[in-house]
Protein backbone atom coordinates (compact mmCIF):
# COMPACT_ATOMS: atom_id res chain seq x y z
CA UNK A 1 0.00 0.00 0.00
CA UNK A 2 0.98 3.52 -0.49
CA UNK A 3 0.19 6.77 0.33
CA UNK A 4 -3.52 8.13 0.09
CA UNK A 5 -2.93 9.37 -3.21
CA UNK A 6 -0.75 7.18 -5.34
CA UNK A 7 -3.15 4.43 -4.04
CA UNK A 8 -6.19 6.36 -5.17
CA UNK A 9 -4.85 6.60 -8.68
CA UNK A 10 -3.49 2.61 -8.57
CA UNK A 11 -7.04 1.78 -7.71
CA UNK A 12 -8.71 4.22 -10.08
CA UNK A 13 -6.43 2.81 -12.64
CA UNK A 14 -6.88 -0.53 -11.82
CA UNK A 15 -10.49 -0.32 -13.00
CA UNK A 16 -9.89 0.26 -16.21
CA UNK A 17 -10.42 -2.49 -18.06
CA UNK A 18 -7.77 -5.12 -18.93
CA UNK A 19 -5.59 -3.06 -16.08
CA UNK A 20 -3.88 -5.51 -13.44
CA UNK A 21 -2.54 -4.07 -10.20
CA UNK A 22 0.72 -4.24 -11.32
CA UNK A 23 0.06 -2.59 -14.50
CA UNK A 24 -1.75 0.34 -12.55
CA UNK A 25 1.34 0.56 -10.42
CA UNK A 26 3.72 0.97 -13.50
CA UNK A 27 1.41 3.32 -15.05
CA UNK A 28 0.88 5.31 -11.66
CA UNK A 29 4.34 5.42 -11.92
CA UNK A 30 4.83 6.60 -15.10
CA UNK A 31 2.65 9.44 -14.66
CA UNK A 32 4.51 10.68 -11.20
CA UNK A 33 7.59 10.37 -13.24
CA UNK A 34 6.19 12.24 -16.28
CA UNK A 35 6.09 16.08 -17.39
CA UNK A 36 3.39 17.77 -15.81
CA UNK A 37 2.21 19.12 -19.15
CA UNK A 38 1.71 15.47 -20.41
CA UNK A 39 -0.35 15.39 -17.26
CA UNK A 40 -2.14 17.95 -17.79
CA UNK A 41 -3.49 17.02 -21.21
CA UNK A 42 -4.56 13.50 -20.52
CA UNK A 43 -6.38 15.19 -17.79
CA UNK A 44 -7.70 17.62 -20.02
CA UNK A 45 -8.76 14.73 -22.55
CA UNK A 46 -10.30 12.91 -20.17
CA UNK A 47 -12.73 15.36 -18.86
CA UNK A 48 -13.67 16.52 -22.13
CA UNK A 49 -14.13 13.14 -23.57
CA UNK A 50 -16.91 13.56 -20.41
CA UNK A 51 -18.26 16.52 -21.23
CA UNK A 52 -18.30 16.83 -25.10
CA UNK A 53 -18.58 13.26 -26.04
CA UNK A 54 -22.85 12.44 -26.67
CA UNK A 55 -24.33 9.80 -28.82
CA UNK A 56 -25.09 10.96 -32.50
CA UNK A 57 -28.93 11.57 -32.42
CA UNK A 58 -29.35 9.79 -35.81
CA UNK A 59 -27.11 6.99 -35.89
CA UNK A 60 -26.33 6.44 -32.19
CA UNK A 61 -22.52 6.54 -33.05
CA UNK A 62 -19.97 8.85 -30.66
CA UNK A 63 -20.21 12.45 -31.85
CA UNK A 64 -19.46 15.86 -29.98
CA UNK A 65 -22.81 17.42 -31.67
CA UNK A 66 -26.53 16.72 -32.06
CA UNK A 67 -25.31 14.67 -35.07
CA UNK A 68 -22.18 12.64 -35.92
CA UNK A 69 -19.28 13.81 -38.23
CA UNK A 70 -20.66 10.67 -40.97
CA UNK A 71 -24.14 11.90 -40.50
CA UNK A 72 -23.47 15.98 -41.15
CA UNK A 73 -21.53 14.48 -44.47
CA UNK A 74 -24.04 15.28 -47.66
CA UNK A 75 -21.41 13.47 -49.74
CA UNK A 76 -22.02 10.34 -48.10
CA UNK A 77 -24.97 8.19 -49.99
CA UNK A 78 -28.07 8.57 -47.72
CA UNK A 79 -29.75 5.09 -49.98
CA UNK A 80 -27.51 2.28 -47.84
CA UNK A 81 -26.97 1.91 -44.25
CA UNK A 82 -25.06 -0.51 -42.67
CA UNK A 83 -26.12 -1.95 -39.03
CA UNK A 84 -23.15 -2.51 -36.51
CA UNK A 85 -23.00 -3.20 -33.40
CA UNK A 86 -20.56 -0.84 -31.66
CA UNK A 87 -18.76 2.52 -32.47
CA UNK A 88 -15.84 0.82 -32.71
CA UNK A 89 -17.10 -0.94 -35.70
CA UNK A 90 -18.23 1.89 -37.52
CA UNK A 91 -14.10 2.97 -37.39
CA UNK A 92 -13.13 -0.39 -38.64
CA UNK A 93 -15.61 -0.69 -41.31
CA UNK A 94 -14.36 3.35 -42.17
CA UNK A 95 -10.60 1.95 -42.18
CA UNK A 96 -11.40 -0.05 -45.37
CA UNK A 97 -12.56 2.98 -47.29
CA UNK A 98 -14.74 1.02 -49.22
CA UNK A 99 -17.98 1.99 -48.07
CA UNK A 100 -19.88 5.64 -48.88
CA UNK A 101 -22.93 5.08 -47.01
CA UNK A 102 -24.65 5.92 -43.53
CA UNK A 103 -24.39 3.66 -40.07
CA UNK A 104 -26.94 2.70 -37.54
CA UNK A 105 -25.44 1.92 -34.08
CA UNK A 106 -27.45 -0.72 -32.52
CA UNK A 107 -25.06 -0.28 -29.25
CA UNK A 108 -24.76 -4.22 -29.08
CA UNK A 109 -26.66 -8.03 -30.20
CA UNK A 110 -29.07 -9.66 -29.45
CA UNK A 111 -28.10 -12.21 -26.69
CA UNK A 112 -31.08 -13.91 -24.79
CA UNK A 113 -28.75 -15.84 -22.05
CA UNK A 114 -27.22 -12.53 -21.21
CA UNK A 115 -31.11 -11.06 -21.06
CA UNK A 116 -30.23 -8.44 -23.95
CA UNK A 117 -33.31 -8.32 -26.15
CA UNK A 118 -34.23 -6.67 -29.37
CA UNK A 119 -35.88 -4.12 -27.01
CA UNK A 120 -32.60 -3.49 -25.65
CA UNK A 121 -31.16 -2.16 -28.93
CA UNK A 122 -31.73 0.46 -31.08
CA UNK A 123 -33.82 -1.25 -33.41
CA UNK A 124 -37.06 1.00 -33.13
CA UNK A 125 -35.03 3.85 -34.16
CA UNK A 126 -33.43 1.89 -37.28
CA UNK A 127 -37.25 1.32 -37.95
CA UNK A 128 -37.77 4.95 -37.47
CA UNK A 129 -35.06 6.06 -40.36
CA UNK A 130 -36.39 3.17 -42.42
CA UNK A 131 -39.85 4.40 -42.62
CA UNK A 132 -39.15 8.12 -45.00
CA UNK A 133 -38.05 5.65 -47.64
CA UNK A 134 -35.47 7.27 -48.84
CA UNK A 135 -33.24 3.83 -47.69
CA UNK A 136 -33.14 1.44 -50.51
CA UNK A 137 -30.72 -1.22 -48.93
CA UNK A 138 -29.31 -2.26 -45.47
CA UNK A 139 -25.94 -3.91 -45.01
CA UNK A 140 -25.92 -6.50 -41.45
CA UNK A 141 -22.59 -6.30 -40.35
CA UNK A 142 -22.82 -7.65 -37.09
CA UNK A 143 -20.13 -9.79 -35.16
CA UNK A 144 -19.81 -12.87 -37.26
CA UNK A 145 -20.88 -14.86 -34.01
CA UNK A 146 -23.62 -16.84 -32.96
CA UNK A 147 -25.07 -13.80 -31.42
CA UNK A 148 -24.43 -11.24 -34.56
CA UNK A 149 -26.01 -13.71 -36.95
CA UNK A 150 -29.28 -14.00 -34.54
CA UNK A 151 -29.19 -10.22 -34.79
CA UNK A 152 -29.02 -9.98 -38.43
CA UNK A 153 -31.53 -12.73 -38.26
CA UNK A 154 -34.20 -10.83 -36.38
CA UNK A 155 -33.65 -7.61 -38.25
CA UNK A 156 -33.58 -9.56 -41.89
CA UNK A 157 -37.12 -10.98 -40.80
CA UNK A 158 -38.60 -7.49 -39.80
CA UNK A 159 -37.51 -5.27 -42.22
CA UNK A 160 -38.70 -7.89 -45.20
CA UNK A 161 -41.91 -6.70 -46.06
CA UNK A 162 -40.30 -3.43 -46.31
CA UNK A 163 -39.07 -4.51 -49.85
CA UNK A 164 -35.06 -3.03 -49.03
CA UNK A 165 -32.42 -5.08 -50.32
CA UNK A 166 -30.90 -6.85 -47.25
CA UNK A 167 -27.27 -7.97 -47.68
CA UNK A 168 -25.21 -9.67 -45.12
CA UNK A 169 -21.19 -9.31 -44.94
CA UNK A 170 -19.77 -11.81 -46.37
CA UNK A 171 -18.04 -14.86 -44.12
CA UNK A 172 -15.08 -16.88 -45.07
CA UNK A 173 -11.51 -17.45 -45.10
CA UNK A 174 -9.30 -14.63 -43.51
CA UNK A 175 -6.63 -13.17 -46.02
CA UNK A 176 -3.30 -14.82 -44.86
CA UNK A 177 -4.11 -18.02 -43.57
CA UNK A 178 -4.19 -21.43 -44.21
CA UNK A 179 -6.81 -23.78 -45.52
CA UNK A 180 -6.06 -26.97 -43.45
CA UNK A 181 -6.69 -24.90 -40.31
CA UNK A 182 -9.77 -23.23 -40.97
CA UNK A 183 -13.17 -24.33 -39.09
CA UNK A 184 -16.17 -26.70 -40.76
CA UNK A 185 -18.84 -23.44 -40.43
CA UNK A 186 -16.30 -21.17 -41.72
CA UNK A 187 -14.59 -22.92 -44.85
CA UNK A 188 -18.52 -24.13 -45.63
CA UNK A 189 -19.89 -20.51 -45.29
CA UNK A 190 -16.49 -19.79 -47.74
CA UNK A 191 -18.26 -22.17 -50.57
CA UNK A 192 -21.49 -20.97 -50.29
CA UNK A 193 -20.25 -17.13 -50.92
CA UNK A 194 -17.54 -18.52 -53.48
CA UNK A 195 -17.60 -15.94 -56.23
CA UNK A 196 -17.16 -16.43 -60.00
CA UNK A 197 -12.99 -15.33 -61.00
CA UNK A 198 -13.70 -13.45 -64.36
CA UNK A 199 -9.85 -13.19 -65.98
CA UNK B 1 -1.13 -30.53 -14.47
CA UNK B 2 -2.62 -32.64 -17.19
CA UNK B 3 -4.16 -32.71 -20.59
CA UNK B 4 -7.30 -34.70 -20.85
CA UNK B 5 -9.80 -35.20 -23.53
CA UNK B 6 -13.73 -34.79 -23.86
CA UNK B 7 -16.73 -34.18 -25.58
CA UNK B 8 -19.45 -31.54 -24.73
CA UNK B 9 -21.80 -28.77 -25.93
CA UNK B 10 -20.82 -25.24 -25.82
CA UNK B 11 -23.17 -23.44 -23.14
CA UNK B 12 -21.98 -19.76 -22.92
CA UNK B 13 -19.17 -17.74 -23.88
CA UNK B 14 -17.96 -14.52 -21.81
CA UNK B 15 -15.38 -12.31 -23.14
CA UNK B 16 -12.09 -12.29 -21.27
CA UNK B 17 -9.09 -9.42 -21.50
CA UNK B 18 -8.27 -8.41 -25.36
CA UNK B 19 -9.18 -11.23 -27.62
CA UNK B 20 -9.86 -14.59 -24.93
CA UNK B 21 -13.28 -15.70 -23.81
CA UNK B 22 -14.45 -18.04 -21.27
CA UNK B 23 -16.24 -20.67 -22.50
CA UNK B 24 -18.44 -23.19 -20.92
CA UNK B 25 -19.44 -26.42 -21.62
CA UNK B 26 -21.34 -29.42 -20.87
CA UNK B 27 -19.50 -32.32 -21.09
CA UNK B 28 -19.98 -35.94 -21.22
CA UNK B 29 -17.27 -37.21 -18.53
CA UNK B 30 -16.36 -34.22 -16.61
CA UNK B 31 -20.01 -32.31 -16.50
CA UNK B 32 -19.86 -28.74 -16.53
CA UNK B 33 -16.70 -27.07 -16.88
CA UNK B 34 -15.38 -23.06 -17.54
CA UNK B 35 -12.28 -23.16 -19.54
CA UNK B 36 -9.86 -19.96 -21.46
CA UNK B 37 -9.44 -20.41 -24.96
CA UNK B 38 -7.03 -17.90 -25.95
CA UNK B 39 -7.35 -15.66 -29.16
CA UNK B 40 -10.25 -17.31 -29.91
CA UNK B 41 -11.98 -13.68 -30.69
CA UNK B 42 -9.13 -12.80 -33.26
CA UNK B 43 -10.17 -13.55 -36.91
CA UNK B 44 -7.52 -15.66 -37.67
CA UNK B 45 -8.11 -17.77 -34.31
CA UNK B 46 -7.50 -21.33 -35.21
CA UNK B 47 -10.23 -22.00 -32.93
CA UNK B 48 -12.70 -20.07 -35.59
CA UNK B 49 -16.55 -20.72 -35.09
CA UNK B 50 -15.58 -24.37 -33.18
CA UNK B 51 -16.52 -22.81 -30.10
CA UNK B 52 -19.29 -20.76 -30.22
CA UNK B 53 -22.60 -21.96 -28.49
CA UNK B 54 -24.37 -24.67 -29.51
CA UNK B 55 -21.42 -26.34 -30.79
CA UNK B 56 -21.27 -30.12 -30.38
CA UNK B 57 -17.11 -30.29 -29.75
CA UNK B 58 -14.15 -32.60 -29.07
CA UNK B 59 -11.92 -30.72 -26.83
CA UNK B 60 -8.26 -31.05 -25.64
CA UNK B 61 -8.01 -29.44 -22.49
CA UNK B 62 -4.91 -28.39 -19.86
CA UNK B 63 -5.88 -28.91 -16.75
CA UNK B 64 -4.67 -25.51 -13.96
CA UNK B 65 -4.95 -24.24 -11.03
CA UNK B 66 -8.31 -22.08 -11.62
CA UNK B 67 -9.30 -22.12 -15.39
CA UNK B 68 -8.70 -24.67 -17.36
CA UNK B 69 -7.19 -24.35 -21.09
CA UNK B 70 -8.55 -25.60 -24.40
CA UNK B 71 -5.71 -26.24 -26.43
CA UNK B 72 -7.48 -28.01 -29.14
CA UNK B 73 -11.41 -28.63 -30.43
CA UNK B 74 -12.90 -30.23 -33.62
CA UNK B 75 -16.07 -29.47 -34.24
CA UNK B 76 -18.74 -32.52 -34.36
CA UNK B 77 -21.30 -30.99 -35.00
CA UNK B 78 -22.15 -27.41 -35.72
CA UNK B 79 -26.08 -26.98 -34.28
CA UNK B 80 -25.56 -23.15 -34.32
CA UNK B 81 -25.61 -23.13 -37.92
CA UNK B 82 -29.03 -24.42 -38.00
CA UNK B 83 -30.41 -22.17 -35.26
CA UNK B 84 -29.67 -19.51 -35.99
CA UNK B 85 -30.84 -18.65 -39.25
CA UNK B 86 -34.62 -19.18 -37.42
CA UNK B 87 -35.29 -17.27 -34.90
CA UNK B 88 -37.88 -18.72 -33.02
CA UNK B 89 -35.33 -21.96 -32.79
CA UNK B 90 -32.55 -19.72 -31.98
CA UNK B 91 -34.26 -18.06 -29.05
CA UNK B 92 -35.92 -21.60 -27.73
CA UNK B 93 -31.88 -23.41 -28.24
CA UNK B 94 -30.81 -20.09 -25.96
CA UNK B 95 -33.16 -21.22 -23.38
CA UNK B 96 -32.20 -24.39 -23.32
CA UNK B 97 -28.47 -23.90 -22.86
CA UNK B 98 -29.24 -21.80 -19.81
CA UNK B 99 -31.56 -24.25 -18.39
CA UNK B 100 -28.79 -27.10 -18.91
CA UNK B 101 -26.19 -24.70 -17.51
CA UNK B 102 -28.11 -23.81 -14.39
CA UNK B 103 -29.45 -27.25 -13.92
CA UNK B 104 -25.52 -28.78 -13.42
CA UNK B 105 -24.92 -25.93 -10.41
CA UNK B 106 -21.40 -27.68 -9.32
CA UNK B 107 -18.84 -27.36 -11.71
CA UNK B 108 -17.11 -30.84 -12.79
CA UNK B 109 -19.32 -33.11 -11.02
CA UNK B 110 -20.33 -35.71 -13.99
CA UNK B 111 -23.75 -35.19 -15.52
CA UNK B 112 -24.09 -38.17 -18.28
CA UNK B 113 -27.98 -37.46 -18.43
CA UNK B 114 -28.33 -34.01 -18.77
CA UNK B 115 -25.63 -33.61 -21.33
CA UNK B 116 -27.60 -36.36 -23.46
CA UNK B 117 -30.64 -34.82 -23.06
CA UNK B 118 -29.58 -31.69 -24.47
CA UNK B 119 -27.45 -33.15 -27.39
CA UNK B 120 -30.91 -34.83 -28.37
CA UNK B 121 -32.74 -31.61 -27.59
CA UNK B 122 -30.53 -29.43 -29.73
CA UNK B 123 -30.72 -32.30 -32.11
CA UNK B 124 -34.39 -32.25 -32.83
CA UNK B 125 -34.30 -28.34 -32.86
CA UNK B 126 -32.18 -28.48 -35.76
CA UNK B 127 -33.78 -30.74 -37.82
CA UNK B 128 -36.89 -28.14 -37.87
CA UNK B 129 -39.48 -31.65 -37.07
CA UNK B 130 -41.84 -29.70 -34.65
CA UNK B 131 -42.45 -26.82 -33.34
CA UNK B 132 -39.55 -25.14 -31.23
CA UNK B 133 -41.63 -24.06 -28.58
CA UNK B 134 -42.62 -28.03 -27.98
CA UNK B 135 -39.24 -29.20 -28.29
CA UNK B 136 -38.31 -26.46 -25.44
CA UNK B 137 -41.09 -27.36 -23.39
CA UNK B 138 -40.27 -31.09 -23.74
CA UNK B 139 -36.46 -30.29 -23.22
CA UNK B 140 -37.74 -28.37 -19.49
CA UNK B 141 -39.76 -31.25 -18.24
CA UNK B 142 -37.24 -34.03 -18.99
CA UNK B 143 -34.51 -31.87 -17.47
CA UNK B 144 -36.58 -31.01 -14.43
CA UNK B 145 -37.45 -35.01 -14.22
CA UNK B 146 -32.98 -36.16 -14.38
CA UNK B 147 -32.73 -32.56 -11.76
CA UNK B 148 -35.32 -34.57 -9.59
CA UNK B 149 -38.57 -32.39 -10.02
CA UNK B 150 -40.77 -34.35 -12.49
CA UNK B 151 -44.17 -32.98 -12.30
CA UNK B 152 -46.89 -35.35 -11.33
CA UNK B 153 -49.16 -34.99 -14.46
CA UNK B 154 -51.18 -38.66 -14.19
CA UNK B 155 -51.90 -38.20 -10.76
CA UNK B 156 -52.80 -36.07 -8.15
CA UNK B 157 -49.20 -34.91 -6.48
CA UNK B 158 -50.95 -34.38 -2.83
CA UNK B 159 -53.46 -37.92 -2.58
CA UNK B 160 -51.88 -39.63 -5.57
CA UNK B 161 -55.50 -40.26 -6.80
CA UNK B 162 -55.43 -41.48 -10.49
CA UNK B 163 -58.21 -39.46 -12.90
CA UNK B 164 -60.19 -36.35 -12.31
CA UNK B 165 -57.57 -34.01 -12.34
CA UNK B 166 -58.34 -30.58 -12.26
CA UNK B 167 -55.57 -28.17 -11.26
CA UNK B 168 -52.25 -27.46 -11.47
CA UNK B 169 -50.46 -26.44 -7.96
CA UNK B 170 -46.65 -25.31 -8.59
CA UNK B 171 -45.47 -25.68 -5.40
CA UNK B 172 -47.19 -28.78 -4.31
CA UNK B 173 -45.72 -30.62 -7.45
CA UNK B 174 -47.89 -30.81 -10.27
CA UNK B 175 -51.56 -32.13 -10.89
CA UNK B 176 -54.29 -31.98 -8.35
CA UNK B 177 -57.70 -33.41 -8.08
CA UNK B 178 -60.56 -31.52 -7.37
CA UNK B 179 -60.95 -32.20 -3.40
CA UNK B 180 -56.80 -31.35 -3.10
CA UNK B 181 -57.12 -28.08 -5.66
CA UNK B 182 -56.29 -25.10 -3.05
CA UNK B 183 -57.86 -21.76 -4.47
CA UNK B 184 -55.29 -20.01 -6.58
CA UNK B 185 -53.82 -22.96 -8.52
CA UNK B 186 -53.89 -23.08 -11.95
CA UNK B 187 -56.79 -24.61 -13.59
CA UNK B 188 -55.82 -26.40 -16.99
CA UNK B 189 -58.18 -27.62 -19.75
CA UNK B 190 -57.32 -31.83 -19.99
CA UNK B 191 -55.88 -31.85 -23.20
CA UNK B 192 -52.29 -29.16 -22.18
CA UNK B 193 -52.05 -32.45 -19.25
CA UNK B 194 -52.60 -34.47 -22.01
CA UNK B 195 -49.88 -32.39 -24.20
CA UNK B 196 -47.36 -32.21 -21.06
CA UNK B 197 -47.40 -36.14 -20.65
CA UNK B 198 -46.71 -36.81 -24.31
CA UNK B 199 -44.13 -34.50 -24.16
CA UNK B 200 -42.41 -35.67 -20.81
CA UNK B 201 -43.26 -39.18 -23.10
CA UNK B 202 -41.68 -38.56 -26.31
CA UNK B 203 -44.76 -38.62 -27.86
CA UNK B 204 -44.66 -36.80 -30.44
CA UNK B 205 -47.65 -38.10 -32.79
CA UNK B 206 -49.80 -36.63 -30.20
CA UNK B 207 -47.91 -32.99 -29.38
CA UNK B 208 -47.52 -32.68 -33.11
CA UNK B 209 -51.38 -32.84 -33.16
CA UNK B 210 -52.18 -30.14 -30.60
CA UNK B 211 -53.81 -27.13 -30.67
CA UNK B 212 -52.12 -23.71 -30.10
CA UNK B 213 -54.14 -22.79 -27.12
CA UNK B 214 -53.29 -25.90 -25.09
CA UNK B 215 -49.39 -25.42 -26.09
CA UNK B 216 -49.79 -22.14 -25.03
CA UNK B 217 -51.30 -23.54 -21.79
CA UNK B 218 -48.42 -26.05 -21.81
CA UNK B 219 -45.72 -23.60 -22.27
CA UNK B 220 -47.05 -21.23 -19.17
CA UNK B 221 -46.92 -23.55 -16.85
CA UNK B 222 -43.60 -25.69 -17.99
CA UNK B 223 -42.16 -22.15 -17.77
CA UNK B 224 -43.61 -21.54 -13.79
CA UNK B 225 -42.72 -25.03 -13.03
CA UNK B 226 -39.45 -24.33 -13.94
CA UNK B 227 -39.22 -20.84 -12.52
CA UNK B 228 -40.38 -21.84 -9.28
CA UNK B 229 -37.35 -24.49 -8.83
CA UNK B 230 -34.49 -22.58 -10.04
CA UNK B 231 -35.85 -19.64 -7.88
CA UNK B 232 -33.38 -16.95 -9.87
CA UNK B 233 -35.51 -17.83 -13.20
CA UNK B 234 -34.08 -18.57 -16.62
CA UNK B 235 -33.42 -15.07 -18.23
CA UNK B 236 -33.96 -16.26 -21.84
CA UNK B 237 -37.67 -17.57 -21.69
CA UNK B 238 -38.70 -13.66 -21.71
CA UNK B 239 -36.81 -13.48 -25.55
CA UNK B 240 -38.90 -16.80 -26.41
CA UNK B 241 -40.82 -16.38 -29.15
CA UNK B 242 -43.98 -18.93 -29.28
CA UNK B 243 -43.87 -18.99 -33.61
CA UNK B 244 -45.02 -16.95 -36.56
CA UNK B 245 -47.75 -14.43 -34.19
CA UNK B 246 -44.82 -12.90 -32.30
CA UNK B 247 -42.42 -12.13 -35.50
CA UNK B 248 -42.91 -8.41 -36.48
CA UNK B 249 -42.63 -6.43 -33.37
CA UNK B 250 -40.14 -3.76 -33.91
CA UNK B 251 -38.54 -4.14 -30.83
CA UNK B 252 -39.69 -7.83 -29.71
CA UNK B 253 -42.02 -6.05 -26.75
CA UNK B 254 -44.57 -8.85 -27.53
CA UNK B 255 -41.95 -11.60 -27.73
CA UNK B 256 -42.86 -13.18 -24.35
CA UNK B 257 -44.84 -12.26 -20.89
CA UNK B 258 -43.55 -11.41 -17.78
CA UNK B 259 -40.56 -13.60 -16.52
CA UNK B 260 -43.15 -15.77 -13.71
CA UNK B 261 -41.67 -15.49 -9.73
CA UNK B 262 -42.82 -17.28 -7.03
CA UNK B 263 -45.41 -13.84 -5.79
CA UNK B 264 -47.16 -14.64 -9.35
CA UNK B 265 -47.85 -18.46 -9.09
Amino acid sequence: MYEGVVQNLIDELGRLPGVGPKSAQRIAFHLLAADPADVERLTKALKEVKDKVRFCRTCGNVAEEEECRICRDARRDPSVICVVEESKDVVAIEKTREFRGRYHVLGGAISPIEGVGPEDLRIRELMQRLADGTITELILATDPNLEGEATATYLARLVKPMGLTVTRLASGLPVGGDLEYADEVTLGRAFEGRRLLDV
Amino acid sequence: MTLYRDEGIVLRTQKLGEADRIVTVLTRRTGRIRAAAKGVRKTKSRFGARLEPFTHVDLQLYERRSLDLITQAETLRPYGERLVTDYPRYTAGTAMLETAERLTAEEGEPALRQFLLLLGGLRTLAERDHDPRLVLDAFLLRSLSVAGWAPALDECCRCGTRGGLRGFAIAAGGAVCANCRQPGAATPAPPTFALMLALLRGDWEYADGSEARYRAECSGLVAAYLQWHLEHGIRSLRHVERGPDDAGDPAGTAADDEPITRETV
